[in-house]
């Protein structure tokens, strides 16, 4: 059924999980398939010649200076979250 | 317990002395209201683009050069994921393959403890949990995006004491280079530690602990100390041990299992692509080399030696970098190393804390202070004066010579002018005088004192201590 291995259901479910994202049975099928294709696709790319393996050097060492800046207004920062409660970003409970 | 051996490996997490975070313009001041120094970079909003402090790097390249490190003439940051509510982006801006600096080793009694990494990441946010709530949690992003260094070592530490001298030495010299100020308490220094015992002779380690949550440098030995017989009694008593983290309990003294994560972790690190990467040639590294120079241990046995100073003087002298060349610079300009000394930590610091100045930034140049200390020395001024002079010249910026000068300072020694003084005195406090008559000591302290007021501080007060004994026992 899987026509090539590169990626299987598991690492489907896998990626899914670390992801936090819950997945149909069709739906990890299609991925199944989706993603294997990439993966082919992209693996492509090893078979061509390069020096370079780390990607772009040519800027290095780009810095700011260590001075404080205003930052953005309470309010306007948290006033785009789910939930808030004063000036806090509110979220479930997790320990 | 002595056919065991104690392994143990530290991860040290310091947040560094800078005044805005690792990517943005934020403030990293300590204690502000909740959410108040946060921007869309710290927070973790989409398509914000992130630029590096310089003073971090330069913080992190000092802390490298005095642990003997090798620093990579390549690094880069690396994304590592992982969700939790104090990380808003969903991954920690860190470093992982090409660290910033690798294989140092640091002395600790003698004994070489080899340092793996020091890595340059971003500190995440805090959670608060509401006592009265078990339904939610509140998240204040002001520690988000503050600069952290990680100092990893090799599992070099043979025991809990010396787990807890390590600590010590490394926060000597990260104050020293102002690097950090390690203040526990604020979270500034945080600890985690791997434990692992293993019979003697035996080559291969043991199954090892993580131990988190301790919150001093004695909870480190502590935690370690328990640790160490917790694993021992465990295989004495023919059990497996499990590798797994642990909690300290600083309440019940002990360190207990923490609930255990389903997965093994996968942080998916990748190189951070909004970040270009470091490069650092020889003449940056001989730049910094230079820059932290002596270290603190050395620089202390040096003051002791070379300049006759006391134990605690040179503790203190070498507390941090700045106070020390500053105290070496006034040597260099004539000072005499002990007076230069009661200078700097007793009447300097006094009006550098009051107002909150570092020496580096101090009014008073080593130059002026030289030339406080040499007017008392030439008998120019009085110790009392020389104190006003220095308030002055520390508000100012004025000269002390300039001071003394136009202020009409000079020390009065003169035996007539001081007599009058001292006869107007007498007949002013005639109270004093029977006082002084009746056996009273302390009525000349206060005639002394009166005179001292009168001149402003000018006389000197061994003249008049003289006169003014020699009037009375006349009159007696
Ligand atoms: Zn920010």
């Amino acid at each position: 059924m899987e026509k090539n291995n590169l990626i299987k259901k598991e690492d489907v479910e896998y990626l899914a999980n670390l992801a936090r994202i819950s997945l149909t049975e069709d739906e990890k099928e299609d991925l199944v398939k989706e993603l294997g294709k990439i993966i082919e696709y992209v693996s492509q790319l090893s078979k061509v010649e390069t020096k370079v393996t780390t990607g772009d050097i040519s800027i290095t060492n780009v810095f700011r200076e260590d001075k404080v800046k205003n930052s953005t207004n309470t309010e306007e920062m948290i006033s785009g979250a789910p939930d808030k409660e004063d000036n806090f970003f509110k979220v479930p409970r997790i320990i | 317990m002595e056919e065991y051996e104690i392994i143990i490996g530290l991860e040290v997490h310091v947040e560094l002395l800078t005044d805005s975070k690792m990517f943005c313009g934020c403030s990293t001041k300590f204690g502000a209201p909740p959410n108040s120094h946060i921007c869309p970079v710290c927070a973790g909003f989409p398509g914000v683009l992130p630029v590096i402090n310089r003073k971090a790097v330069e913080l992190a390249l000092k802390t490298a050069t005095a642990f003997n490190c090798k620093i990579s003439p390549f690094s880069r940051f690396a994304r590592k994921h992982y969700f939790y509510p104090d990380l808003p982006k969903n991954y920690q801006i860190s470093q992982y393959e090409e660290p910033l600096a690798i294989e140092g080793v640091l002395l600790v009694d003698n004994r070489n403890i080899r340092i793996r990494r020091i890595h340059l990441e971003e500190d995440a946010g805090k959670l608060i949990h509401p006592e009265d709530s078990r339904s939610f949690s509140l998240v204040d992003l002001n520690r988000s995006g503050v600069p952290l260094i990680e100092i990893v070592t090799e599992p070099d530490v043979r025991s809990a004491s010396e787990a807890e001298k390590f600590l010590a030495i490394l926060k000597r010299i990260l104050e020293y280079l102002e690097v950090s100020d390690c203040n526990m308490e604020e979270g500034s220094l945080r600890c985690d530690a791997n434990i692992s015992v293993r019979r003697y002779g035996d080559t291969n380690f043991g199954v090892k602990t993580e131990i988190k949550n301790m919150n001093s440098f004695r909870a480190v030995r502590k935690a370690l100390e328990y640790e160490a017989r917790r694993q021992i009694a465990c295989l004495k008593e023919g059990r497996t041990l499990r590798q797994e983290t642990r909690l300290w309990n600083e309440n019940l003294q002990i360190t207990e299992e923490m609930r255990r994560k389903e997965e093994a972790q996968d942080y998916r690190y990748f190189p951070e692509p909004d970040l270009p990467p470091l490069i650092f040639d020889n003449k940056i590294i001989e730049e910094i080399n230079l820059k932290v120079g002596e270290l603190p241990f050395q620089r202390k046995g040096r003051f002791i030696k070379e300049y006759n100073l006391s134990d605690y003087d040179a503790e203190v002298l070498t507390s941090k970098k700045d106070i020390a060349d500053y105290f070496e610079s006034c040597v260099e300009k004539g000072g005499k190393p002990k007076i230069v000394a009661n200078w700097i930590m007793g009447d300097l610091t006094a009006l550098l804390k009051a107002k909150k100045k570092d020496i580096g930034h101090s009014p008073v140049s080593p130059e002026y202070l030289v030339q406080i200390i040499s007017m008392i020395e030439d008998g120019k001024i009085t110790g009392v004066v020389a104190k006003m002079v220095l308030q002055e010249c520390f508000n100012t910026g004025i000269s002390p010579e300039k001071i003394v000068s136009e202020r009409d300072l000079l020390q009065i020694e003169d035996g007539e002018t001081i007599n009058n003084i001292v006869e107007e005195t007498i007949t002013e406090n005639a109270d004093a005088v029977q006082d002084y008559k009746n056996g009273k000591e302390q009525a000349l302290s206060f005639l002394i004192g009166q005179i001292m007021r009168k001149t402003k501080g000018k006389a000197n007060p061994a003249v008049v201590r003289n006169k003014l004994q020699e009037y009375l026992n006349k009159k007696r």
